[in-house]
């Protein structure tokens, strides 16, 4: 659709144009979008202004890039573009002023979130993994010498950051990672790889989990967080996976031989990595739902104008009952969802931490998000299944967030045992005598 | 020497939004429409942000006439650079034009000891391209309209005005009232930090009896009605057939 502009009398254009000269700013500033309700959503003054510039510089700046980026499988201005980001301000939202960042919350870096994969979902993903994943790791485990030596860079979009946890045998049961770091005097061996590793091949800080224990009992308990550079001698990274969806948003395999990381180097406690792990996969998993809320948004944004536009039986389609039942199942399924990642998102910034609910956000989500992907398709027919058009580009992009972060049985899995857990507390009182309690909490996840 | 520069912001429907006509044909469906800063007027903002940043201007001023949610556009003002903003409150049901608007400026320029008023050059709701050229009227102030480049030389201006027939550029003598063309500059967009710290700067509320300002309509709006729906075209052959397709419609 041709923005307001095109659309207005002679007279209007004709002080627009002006004799001979160009539109395109103008034209490139139209743009299809559903709005958003940010007073049912309950955000802030500043977070609903925060909202509108994200989605005005994303669909300005991203959105008419995000075809192409997906069939190349590259986003090639990606370094330019984190640079634009840093400008905003937005990729140290949860970082300290003092080290460059917002000095903000959850919910401002959701917002930002959503509306950087409302336009493309794989630049989005790579948003999360550098800003939340690398980012607020550092900002949270991190001594005082390594967030002044990482995150400025981070911040300003000079580096690249991401995250290293799965390797190709061990997904869902992360704490098997076979990566191991030898400690030798003042600095660490790093042997073994990394596996699906968002922004591998671009990441410039990459936090890497490893054993530096591998017969301590249990297993958790050897894990040490590392921040590795990329420049450092024996890291490597194998070419970049052909993926079905969230294509652009780079992933590789990451390599270590004898890869030698300073002492300093070790982010939180060595052995205690589990505990930089698990917390930091809640905050994770809370800010990538974020991402399943943009495609879902995307999905509005794309068919419900198409069925406005698209005539069958000399009707516009939305006029069938059918179809507008499907805008009402998608609307609702996408505000349900936004409503239970807000309200997450708020109890985090007050300090309320619930790794049931950060499960439980993404688990929601990133259903919600296929089915309504699913039904977008379903919106525009014959169109939604050719890839001149975005749906099912939305399709494969939201497939992911069943997977990555942990998939959703695991999600369930954490879900059911937290309830357990309160059923255990009971028996506490009389534990059975075979039962380690520390045990079952390390491992629980 | 530095001047105080006043902004205009007015808060529109958004350029993306679909303008639907209300049924009764007295105007259009404003309630539960996104609206946003007037485009043009973002531009002007962008250029009074600018001569503060080159210490040119003393202090930027954004102001909006209208309902309490003209406080919103205000903020995105401060948060793209206004220094403070200034809302001037008038119910939602009373009609403001363009001479009201521009009396309501002129008495704000007498308060406020302004050197130089920044506006888009029309409101792309009404399109009247009107509010500048009555400023500079009442002021008795010159002016300097569909600008697209605009330099400070001392107690002068030096403009580049978008005509019909080209680029005309012009020496106006400060105190001005300038509108903004599209190409002036490409406006910035508000970041995070910067939405943080509007927040703390100042917002005046003031009342039009405040001003002194009388606002009777001069004119009344008999009705508006959608613009008429294009047809489809036609397909021609070949030159031959255009021209006899013209002259059957009697274009040619």
């Amino acid at each position: 659709m041709a923005g307001r502009f095109l659309q207005r009398s002679w007279g209007a254009r004709r002080w627009l144009c002006g004799p001979g000269r160009a539109v395109s700013r103008v034209l490139a500033r139209s743009f299809n979008s559903m709005p958003v309700d940010d007073v049912v959503n309950g955000l802030t003054d500043e977070q609903t202004q925060l909202r509108q510039t994200m989605h005005k510089f994303c669909q300005e700046h991203l959105n008419p890039k995000a075809q192409q980026i997906d069939e190349e499988n590259n986003f090639a201005e990606m370094r330019d573009f984190w640079k634009e980001l840093a400008k905003l301000g937005v990729l140290g939202i949860t970082a300290p002023v003092e080290f460059g960042g917002a000095g903000g919350g959850y919910l401002d870096h959701i917002i930002c979130m959503e509306e950087i994969s409302r336009a493309s979902a794989a630049v989005g993903l790579s948003y999360g993994a550098h800003s939340n994943l690398c980012v607020n790791q550092i900002v949270r485990n991190s001594t005082k010498a390594q967030k002044e030596k990482y995150l400025p860079k981070l911040i300003s979009g000079e580096y690249v950051g991401a995250l290293a946890m799965s390797e190709a045998n061990s997904g869902s049961d992360v704490v098997s990672m076979r990566l191991r770091a030898e400690h030798r005097g003042d600095h660490f061996v790093l042997n073994g790889s990394k596996f699906w590793i968002t922004n591998g091949p671009d990441a410039n800080v990459i936090i890497v989990y490893g054993k530096t224990d591998p017969k301590a009992k249990p297993t958790s308990h050897g894990i040490t967080a590392f921040i590795v550079e990329k420049d450092m001698k024996g890291f490597s990274t194998a070419p970049k996976l052909n993926k079905l969806g969230m294509r652009g948003s780079n992933t590789c395999e990451l390599v270590f031989e004898d890869c030698k990381v300073p002492e300093e180097n070790v982010l939180g406690v060595k052995g205690q990595g589990v505990y930089v792990l698990m917390s930091g996969l809640d905050l994770e998993r809370l800010v990538l739902s974020a991402g399943a809320l943009g495609i879902m948004q995307a999905v509005m944004d794309h068919s419900i104008p198409y069925m406005h536009t698209r005539e069958a039986f000399q009707q516009k389609i939305a006029t069938f009952q059918l179809l507008q039942g499907k805008m009402a199942d998608m609307y609702t399924r996408l505000s349900a969802c936004r409503s239970y990642v807000y309200n997450v998102a708020r109890a985090c910034d007050r300090g309320h931490f619930s790794t049931k609910d950060s499960a439980g956000v993404i688990l929601y989500t990133a259903e919600a998000a296929t089915q309504v992907a699913l039904d977008g398709i379903q919106c525009l027919g014959g169109n939604g299944y050719i890839n001149d058009y975005p749906m099912g580009r939305l399709l494969r992009d939201a497939k992911l967030y069943e997977i990555g972060a942990g998939t959703s049985e695991i999600r369930r899995l954490i879900i059911g045992r937290a309830f357990n857990a309160m059923f255990k507390t009971v028996l506490r009182m009389a534990p059975p005598r075979d039962h380690d309690w520390r045990k079952a909490t390390a491992e629980g996840q | 020497m530095a001047f105080r520069v006043l902004v205009g912001v007015k808060r529109v429907i958004d350029y993306a939004v679909k303008v639907r006509v209300k049924p009764d044909k007295s105007g259009v469906v404003t309630d539960g429409v996104k609206h946003s800063m007037n485009p043009f007027c973002e531009i002007a903002l962008e250029e009074a942000v600018r001569l503060k940043e080159k210490s040119l201007a003393s202090e930027v001023i954004a102001v909006s006439c209208g309902p309490q949610q003209c406080q919103e556009v205000i903020r995105t003002a401060l948060a793209i650079g206004a220094d403070r903003g200034i809302h001037v409150e008038v119910p939602a049901n009373d009609e403001l034009g363009p001479l009201q608007v521009s009396k309501v400026f002129a008495a704000l320029v007498k308060k406020e000891d302004v050197g130089l008023v920044l506006l888009g050059k029309q409101a792309i709701d009404d399109d009247c391209n009107q509010t500048g050229q009555m400023i500079a009227g009442l002021l008795d102030w010159s002016q300097g309209t569909f600008v697209s480049e605009m330099t400070v030389e001392g107690e002068t201006l030096k403009v580049v005005r978008e005509v019909d027939g080209g680029l005309e550029t012009v020496r106006l003598k400060l105190p001005s009232v300038i509108t903004a063309d599209l190409r002036l500059n490409e406006p910035r967009y508000a970041t995070l930090p910067n939405i943080m710290k509007a927040k703390k700067k100042r917002l005046d509320v003031l009342k039009i009896k405040d001003l002194g300002v009388e606002l009777s309509p001069r004119f009344q709006v008999l009705s508006i009605d959608e613009p008429p729906q294009r047809e489809a075209g036609v397909t021609v052959e070949s030159t031959a057939d255009l021209v006899k397709k013209l002259k059957e419609i009697g274009k040619i």
